[in-house]
Parts: structure tokens; sequence; C-alpha cells
């Protein structure tokens, strides 16, 4: 099977620093994937790297055949990827609806009607400010929004985190509706549990490389090891 | 003071709070997106008034086409200044912008000077409003010149159809998102780069359009922004940076406290604005609409 991305020996900087070094991996269609580690393992470098959110790179980046790795961001997500950033970006000075609909609609992405109906609240919050909503819904907004695009590709930035055990519960179903329409997944994670029973493969940061790579039949077996790769 | 005579200096302050209105509204949405002062605008405005003195001139054109044409021209050359010079300094240090659009202010008064003096042998030129707003209105307790009511009301008009697009419409949601979180608004598929030309130009045409409203009052020459922006960055200053309401309703209210202020102590009249921007600087330094710099 062709890859949907397909990263090669990535390698980004932040000024001086070295942050990410060789970094390979691919997605398949339709598949969920996580990267997994500590704190500044690179994760989360690695979805900027790849939407063009951060220039400062080298390598290449295939997404569906084409080379994206030159394209500003705001044609890599004209091809159909889509990158929800850990602090979710909610913007405080549109409405809820504002920032739903803020993303340009593509063919093959939702209307504002179908997000409304799958997650009502949100037709409820319609009108207050973007940031009067509480984190879990942020979170879903964040998730959602990108939606009217039509993404292939999801660019998913630590989605559980500082959020309640039922919050979580509920953005791992909203998850797996998203795979379920067709779309892959390439989600950061530091919290195991959740991953695990999201993704299909892992791959494991340490010091911006991959050491490892999980699939899930593995996962059971080698929880010990990638616990340690997790712990500080 | 008689109530006659204060009312006439209510609607001079309303006039100059028009144009204080418009160019601190260009300012503010230019600051809003750019994150730059503009030191450039009042040569925008001078601008606006010399492309209408100039297309009377070289083609006959009167002042209803030059009221929609001169604007025009000052934002396609806002386009040229933005693409060509201003995005050349995004990310640098804002002095560097300030020298920059200071440096093509002097440029532009002497260049204008110079085609003044040697295409049209004038260094000041007056410059008529149309037929159907010359003559003056009684409005029962006072006279007041036709052309000046129109003023007040074309910038209270084209005033809040700004805060209208800004605030309520798909357009404005762009340009608020693209103000906010630049790099996450890009990376929804929005070419940020091109709504911050876009809005450049546009703060640049509210210039040209207070010049060529200001034209038959105040008559072209090609330093009639220098002093009128001073004081607008001091108005910018009550009001506070990026707000758009704010700059509105300070730009006008500015205009008539000065007026009416000038009518009771003369001696005040050129010192009055500067007073009051102090005094907000020491009570409120994010100025009376603008929100403290962390809380944005």
């Amino acid at each position: 099977m062709t890859p949907l991305l397909s990263v090669q020996d990535l390698n980004a900087f932040y000024g001086q620093s070295h942050v990410l070094r060789g970094v390979t991996l691919h997605v398949n269609p339709g598949e969920v994937v996580s990267l997994i580690g500590r704190n500044g393992a690179g994760k989360t470098t690695t979805l900027k790297s790849v939407m063009g959110v951060l220039r400062s790179r080298t390598g290449q980046i295939t997404f569906g055949g084409q080379d994206i790795s030159r394209l500003p961001s705001n044609r890599v997500a004209a091809q159909g990827l889509a990158w929800v950033p850990e602090e979710r970006a909610i913007l405080s000075t549109l409405t809820v609806r504002e920032n739903l609909e803020l993303p340009p609609s593509r063919p093959g992405g939702w209307s504002t009607e179908r997000i409304y109906d799958a997650f009502p609240v949100l037709r409820e919050r319609g009108h207050h400010p973007g940031s009067k909503l509480s984190g879990g819904e942020q979170q879903m907004l964040a998730m959602v929004r990108v939606l009217r695009a039509g993404p292939k590709l999801l660019l998913l930035d630590e989605p559980s985190e500082g959020l309640a055990p039922v919050i979580v519960q509920r953005i791992g179903e909203i998850i797996d509706t998203l795979r379920q329409s067709g779309m892959a997944v390439l989600l950061v994670e530091q919290n195991l549990k959740f991953a695990s029973r999201l993704a299909d493969r892992h791959y494991v940061f340490v010091d911006g490389q991959i050491v490892d790579e999980v699939p899930r039949e593995e996962v059971e077996a080698r929880r010990d090891d990638l616990l340690r790769y997790l712990s500080v | 003071m008689n109530t006659q005579l204060l009312l006439i200096q209510v609607f001079n302050g309303l006039v100059n709070g028009a144009f204080y209105a418009l160019l601190s509204l260009g300012l503010a949405v230019i600051f809003g997106m750019l994150r730059i002062v503009n030191f450039m605008h009042g040569a925008l405005y001078m601008l606006g008034a010399f492309a209408a003195f100039a297309l009377g001139q070289l083609l006959g054109l009167g002042f209803w086409p030059s009221l929609i044409l001169a604007p025009l021209l000052v934002g396609l050359l806002g386009v040229v200044l933005e693409r060509g010079l201003l995005s050349r300094l995004y990310g640098l240090e804002p002095s560097y912008n300030l020298l920059l659009t200071f440096g093509l202010t002097l440029l532009t008064q002497d260049l204008v000077k110079q085609v003044m003096l040697s295409r049209f042998a004038v260094s000041s030129a007056p410059y008529s409003p149309p037929e159907v707003l010359s003559g003056v209105v009684n409005l029962g307790f006072v006279v007041f010149p036709k052309y000046r009511l129109f003023v007040i009301a074309l910038s209270l008009v084209v005033c809040l159809l700004t805060w209208f697009v800004i605030e309520k419409t798909r357009v404005g949601a762009i340009i608020r998102a693209s103000t906010e979180n630049p790099v996450v608004t890009r990376a929804f598929g929005i070419n940020v780069s091109l709504w911050v030309t876009g809005v450049f130009a546009v703060g640049a045409a509210l210039a040209g359009l207070a010049g060529v409203l200001a034209a038959p009052i105040y008559s072209v020459e090609p330093y009639m922004g220098a002093e009128l922006i001073i004081t607008t960055f001091a108005v910018v200053v009550i009001g506070g940076m990026g707000s758009i309401m704010g700059s509105v309703v300070t730009g006008f209210a500015v205009g008539v406290l000065a007026a009416v202020g000038a009518a009771v102590y003369p001696p005040i009249a050129n010192t009055l604005v500067f007073i009051l921007m102090a005094l907000v600087l020491l009570v409120r330094p994010s100025g009376l609409f603008g929100l403290p710099e962390g809380a944005r």
C-alpha cells in the first residue's frame, strides 16, 4: 500500500538547536498512528514540520505522492492536511460559530449543520465568544473545526491533555468517529492508555529520534518497555 | 460663552473629529493586523487630497469621481508599499518600520511639492466642493456649511461600515483570526499574507478618503498631513491601539473637546489634545478602549 504521508530523514532546528534528527515515518490511508515520548522529545515539532508551520527543516515530506516539504502551511492545508495544535488555539475574538466556519470549506468537508447535529453543544454555544468554552468543549471545537475542510489526515497534538477522564473518553469517541469516516490521524500523546486504545501503530520518540515502532498487537506484551520510554 | 457659539464649536469639533476618526481608524486597522505604526499615514492622507487635485487638473474629473478614484489610487499605492517594502521588515524590530515609514513620508512630501511647483506652478491649491454641497444650511439656531455636514455624515457612515465589516462578517472573522493567531489561521488554509496586504490597502485608502474630504476645507498642500497626523497619534494613544470602535469614538470626542476647549480658553487650543493624552497615559496607559498588553 502506498502511504498517505511519508516522512524521510526529517531534521528540524530551533535557532541553533537541532531538535529532530533523521525522523522517518509513514501513515497509511485511514490509519491512526501515535507518536509517544516524553516532553521535548520532538513529537510536536514533527507535527509542525509536516504542516509547514516550522520551516527550518530538511528532509522529504510527501503526502498522497506529492512533495509538500516546500509548501507554506496554507497550501499544505489545501492538500488535505489539518493540524490541531496542543494549545487548541480557539480564537477568543471570534464566536464559536465563527471559529467553526473559519477554515475554508472544501468538497468532501462537513457542513456546519452536520457538525452541529453531531455536536449539539456547539450549536447551543454558537454565539458565545470562543474563549467562554470549557477545556473539553474547546478541544472538541478545535478537533471538529477542521472538518469543514474535509482533511484526509488529521495532525492531533495531545488532545487528552488537561482533561477529566470522562471528557478524555468522549474525545476518544470523536477520534473513532473520524476514523470511521475514513480519515487518517497522526496523534501525539503522552497518555499511553489513551493512545493504545486508539492507535494502530506507535512510534516512540527519544531525544528527537524515533527509537522504536510498536504495532497494536505488541502493545500488551511490551507495555513495560513503553512505560519506561515515557517515564521521566 | 453663549449657546450659539458653543454649538458652532461643537459642529466644528465634529468636522475635525471626522478626520481624526477616519485617520485613526486606518491606523488602528493597520496596527491590529500588522503590528506596525504607520508613520506614513499623514502622507497617504495628503496624497488623497493631491490625487483629487491632480485628477481634476489633468483629466477634468470633479469631486464625486475623485472621491472614489483617489482613495482607490492611494489603496493601490498601499499594496505596492506593503508588498515591496514593509513586508521585508516583518519579524524585525518595530523601529525599522518607523524609520522606513518616516523616511517615506519626507520623500512623498517633497516629491509632491516638486510636482506641484513644476507641473502646476503652485505650492498650495484650493479645491472646490461640488455645487450641490456649497452654501449653508440653516439649522434654526445656527447656519452651517453644507459641505462640512456632509463630511461629518460620510465619515460616520464609513466608520460604522468598517466596524460592521470587521466585527460582523466572514471577512472580518478572517481578519480578526489573522490578527489574533496568524500561524494557526494560515494552517487552516487561509493565505494570511494576502489579507495583510488587503488590510493595509484599506487602511491606506481610508487615509486617502480623508484627504479628498479635507481638500475643500483646508486646500491641497504637501505638508497638510504632517500636523494632522501628530494629533491623530495623540487620538490613537487616548483611544487605545488597535480598537476599531475606540478609535472612532475617541476621534469624534477629541475633536469636539478640543474645539469647545479652544472656545472657552483660546490659549489652550493647540495643547489640549496633548494634555488629554498625558492624562490618559498617567491613568490608563493602554488607552480608554484598549486592552492591557497582557490581556490581548
